[in-house]
């Protein structure tokens, strides 16, 4: 481990936590709002690690939706992650096993977007490298565990008069808005979004993998027809 | 859902997870890269399925269309992304203008 570079990851990755952190308490919270105990909230962002593919699960849970539709859910809003994968994968290729799988674990958006960063702007080798990376998305993670436990555990004694449900639609929508960059991303967008209104009485809730599927394909079609 | 039966679905979104995480990084040169058009559809993830999640919970309430306080503060929330791409900001506003709405109907 390199430790000088391990520690610009932590201090570049800093900035960003104040944005984590909601985000991360709500999650807490919504464990406990599905009907869940709080070991629940703690215990899933242990073994997932995921935010979004986790909000999108215990809503669905708090819908009393089936098992399935949660898990192919959640593994759709993860695909992502074999974009990033593939992306850093040359970066990392003489590291050795553990530590790839220990990359693996970590990685998110967050740790994605700044290494990569680095990792093209400058020539370091492989050590360096994963020093950086390990530094950034462990940063993230330990936020990440504390501020879930901590939504999970105070989030129980919120009064339902609050509200707080509707600030999971809130993340979602702070990470959908910087997603729809052109012409293509909005029609994907769209689509989805009116499907899933129109699905909405479908049962298992299984309006909403059919309207994202639906929103992918237009996508890849108006970037076709609009390059 | 059972508190044991959110165990294993936990688990098996985990491993799963994990695969899609590590696939490419850990089975690097034993695997052929991803192919073009996957990667193209790839891109459409985020803004198909977070759409498809938001706009239901402003418009639909217990499986009823609804325009109501969340519709108005949803609608707001967006503006807010938009112009301030901040996560606390698009949250708290949000929250308010519910409350806010809320209090007045």
């Amino acid at each position: 481990m390199h430790r000088p570079t391990f520690l610009e990851g932590v201090r570049d990755l800093t900035p960003i936590l104040l944005g984590v952190v909601p985000f991360g308490l709500i999650a807490g919270i919504a464990a406990v709002s599905a009907g869940l105990t709080p070991f629940h909230g703690v215990g899933m962002s242990l073994i997932v690690f995921a935010g979004a593919a986790q909000l999108a699960a215990l809503d669905l849970i708090g819908n009393a939706a089936p098992a399935l539709v949660v898990i192919a859910t959640a593994l759709i809003i993860n695909t992502r992650f074999v974009m990033y994968s593939a992306s850093l994968a040359p970066y990392f290729q003489e590291a050795s096993t553990p530590q790839k799988v220990a990359a693996s674990y970590l990685l998110t958006d967050q740790a994605y977007a700044f290494s990569i960063n680095r990792f093209t702007s400058r020539q370091e080798p492989t050590r360096v490298r994963m020093s950086y990376y390990l530094g950034a998305a462990l940063t993230l993670w330990v936020t990440w565990q504390v501020s879930t436990a901590a939504g999970a555990f105070l989030g129980a004694a919120v009064p339902e008069a609050w509200s707080l449900d509707f600030a999971i639609p809130l993340v979602f929508i702070a990470l959908l808005v910087p997603a729809i960059r052109d012409r293509a991303d909005a029609g994907a967008a769209a689509t989805a979004a009116i499907l899933a209104v129109l699905l909405v009485g479908l049962p298992y809730n299984l309006g909403l993998p059919l309207a994202a599927t639906a929103g992918i394909i237009a996508g890849i079609a108006v970037e076709r027809v609009v390059p | 859902m059972s508190g044991s039966a959110a165990w294993a679905v936990f688990a098996i979104i985990g491993a799963g997870t994990l695969v899609l995480r590590g696939a490419m990084i850990v089975l690097w040169g034993r695997l052929s890269a991803i192919p073009p058009t996957v990667e193209r559809g790839l891109r459409f993830i985020p803004p198909a399925v977070l759409a498809a999640l938001v706009l239901p919970a402003l418009l639909v309430s217990d499986g009823v269309f609804t325009v109501g306080p969340r519709l108005v503060a949803g609608t707001v929330a967006i503006v807010v992304a938009w112009r301030t791409r901040n996560v606390l900001a698009t949250i708290g506003v949000g929250m308010v203008v519910l409350w806010i709405v809320q209090a007045l109907t």
